[in-house]
């Protein structure tokens, strides 16, 4: 299944800024812009200032400088109508736990001013969807994580939006969780729906996302599809070696001269390279015995690495 | 019948249709508290208790029985009571870890038309709770019935006079011990003094310079003037006037502190 990117432009942010009344900056001036079709993500660690630039996307924070336009429509004006027409996943499940799951969508849908009758057959279709119909009854204080999320993305359907926002969609969810999570939105992704998630697992952008920024300390350092930016601000490959403790620092300076270029972290040193066999090779020439040796093909993370000197989840 | 349907579009109306949903799970409990409590207390008071002060005679009680003086008293008390208790815990609630405040605010709803909904469903709990009391009241004689008509919008008005500033404030508060405080250190004194159970003619003078001047004191003489017939156009006048300036305060206030706490 081919998913068609459009030329039109649903979100367009440019100089977008958010400053909170602590006087802290959480978005420092960010532009970008997003086409019909696309799956966006912001990658970055926690307090980058994505959940800020997630919450203004979603009409509900006052933007601080710059401008920012969904749909054909400022965001300052016409807060109601655009979020008419998108869907929002926040990254606490805001759903009624004494409610139960069907009861969350009906009650969400008269949100939106639909008509009972609308909403109770879109409400048999999403609970299908989120693979939630034998749960249809049951209170949403019984759902496990997994099962909650996937009934916050059901209840962001219900008006049918144009733009989804997800807000760290998968954080918190165990591994088969997160799969099925990520299943489920390749297969909104296929029936054409704009996504846009934050995210701090670079896993998760790079399977889900078309494009995406990378954001540090309420800026955007970097911008492009993961391949590219895979190739722009990393090797190929890269050699992870662990050493018993005390003899890393000793051995790092060794390793200098045989890769692009060397990463020290406190457990474990990152060597990238365009092979990792023949850079493991060069290791043991220069008779250096690690503990452990991984070759694995660059990824997001080693991006982020790149370019802030940090590590995504701490 | 035009108007009907826009109605029923109103967008305040949809946040009055989830509180109503959530209620069809816990409308049974809160039957205990809002009309069975009150009930008792005025069978207690009024006929117990009544029964004494009859005997001892007053003039405090401008010739009526204990209880035709209590009862519209503990009428606008008990709509203070229960719009305290359905703004305040439940604004809080809704507005931290419940999040549905937060839910509905990421739909075409805005702050206004939350703050509304929600005060239309406690308008209608403290209205449906006022009903069975007066059923109550006027079947036992305490209360003529066709002075107990006007009893159910004045006990609506004293109960919104509350329910409006609760709910402008709970929305900013944090911690909810502060509304338990606010429950035993301003309600609880109100309901006290202002006159649920005597008449303040028998305060000191500086005391009842005080209490003349909060609103349950404000909604009690104009229950009690109903419900014994006193009614006179100016006195009545004030009452409602400031009664209904508090719940206009209360829902201009509301509509500040909603946009600040859900567009932060």
């Amino acid at each position: 299944m081919t998913v068609t990117i459009s030329s039109e432009l649903l979100v367009q942010a440019s100089a977008l800024r958010k400053v909170y009344d602590s006087g802290f900056v959480a978005v420092d001036g960010i532009d970008f812009q997003l086409r019909r079709g696309e799956a966006f993500g912001f990658l970055g660690p926690n307090g980058a200032g994505k959940s800020s630039t997630m919450r203004m996307l979603g009409c509900v924070s006052p933007l601080s400088a710059g401008s920012l336009r969904m749909l054909g429509l400022e965001t300052a004006e016409h807060g109601p109508e655009i979020r008419a027409r998108i869907g929002v996943v926040p990254q606490d499940d805001t759903l009624d736990t004494e409610l139960t799951v069907r009861e969350n969508l009906l009650i969400y849908g008269r949100y939106f001013g639909l008509g009972r009758a609308v909403i109770r057959e879109r409400a048999e279709r999403l609970l299908e969807f989120a693979r939630l119909t034998d749960k249809a009854d049951a209170q949403v204080e019984a759902l496990s994580g997994g099962m909650r999320r996937r009934l916050t993305i059901a209840r962001a359907l219900v008006n049918e939006p144009e733009i989804l926002l997800l807000d760290e969609p998968t954080t918190g969810l165990d591994p088969q969780a997160r799969h099925l999570l990520w299943e489920r939105l390749y297969q909104l992704k296929a029936d054409g729906v704009t996504l846009v998630l934050t995210t701090h697992y670079m896993d998760e952008a790079e399977q889900l996302c078309d494009r995406l920024v990378v954001m540090d300390a309420g800026r955007i350092v970097a911008e492009g599809s993961p391949q590219d930016l895979i190739r722009t601000h990393a090797t190929r490959e890269v050699l992870e070696l662990r050493f018993p403790p005390g003899e890393q620092q000793l051995t790092a300076g060794r390793l200098a001269a045989l890769a692009e270029r060397v990463e020290v972290l406190p457990d474990r040193v990152l060597l990238y390279c365009e092979d990792g066999e023949t850079a493991l090779a060069a290791v043991h020439a220069e008779r250096i015995t690690p503990l452990t040796a991984l070759v694995r093909r660059a990824s997001l993370e080693d991006v982020f690495l790149t370019l802030t000197g940090r590590t995504l989840v701490d | 019948m035009a108007l009907l349907p826009d109605l029923a579009r109103s967008p305040a109306l949809r946040e009055f249709t989830y509180w109503m949903h959530r209620y069809r799970r816990t409308w049974r409990g809160t039957v205990v508290v809002n009309v069975a409590n009150p009930l008792l207390f005025l069978a207690a008071m009024g006929v117990g208790l009544g029964r004494l002060v009859d005997d001892g005679g007053s003039d405090h009680l401008h010739g009526a029985t204990y209880l035709a003086f209590f009862a519209p008293g503990l009428l606008a008390a008990a709509a203070m009571q229960n719009a305290f208790l359905d703004s305040a815990g439940p604004v809080f609630q809704s507005a931290r870890q419940r999040g549905n405040y937060r839910a509905a605010a990421a739909t075409p709803m805005r702050p206004a038309d939350i703050l509304t909904g929600h005060l239309l469903f406690t308008g209608f709990r403290v209205l449906t709770s006022a009903l069975a009391f007066v059923v109550v009241i006027v079947a036992t004689g305490a209360v003529p019935w066709r002075h107990s008509l006007l009893l159910l919008p004045a006990a609506l008005l004293t109960g919104l006079a509350f329910a409006a500033p609760v709910a402008a404030w709970a929305v900013t508060v944090t911690r909810s011990t502060r509304i338990n405080g606010v429950f035993r250190f301003v309600l609880l004194p109100m309901y006290m003094f202002s006159g649920t159970f005597y008449s303040t003619t028998q305060l000191p003078d500086w005391l009842r310079a005080v209490v003349s001047v909060t609103p349950l004191y404000q909604g009690i003489q104009l229950c009690r003037e109903l419900a014994l017939g006193t009614a006179a156009p100016l006195d009545s006048g004030v009452h409602v006037l400031y009664l209904a300036a508090m719940a206009t305060a209360g829902l201009l206030l509301g509509r500040r502190t909603y946009t600040r706490h859900l567009y932060g």
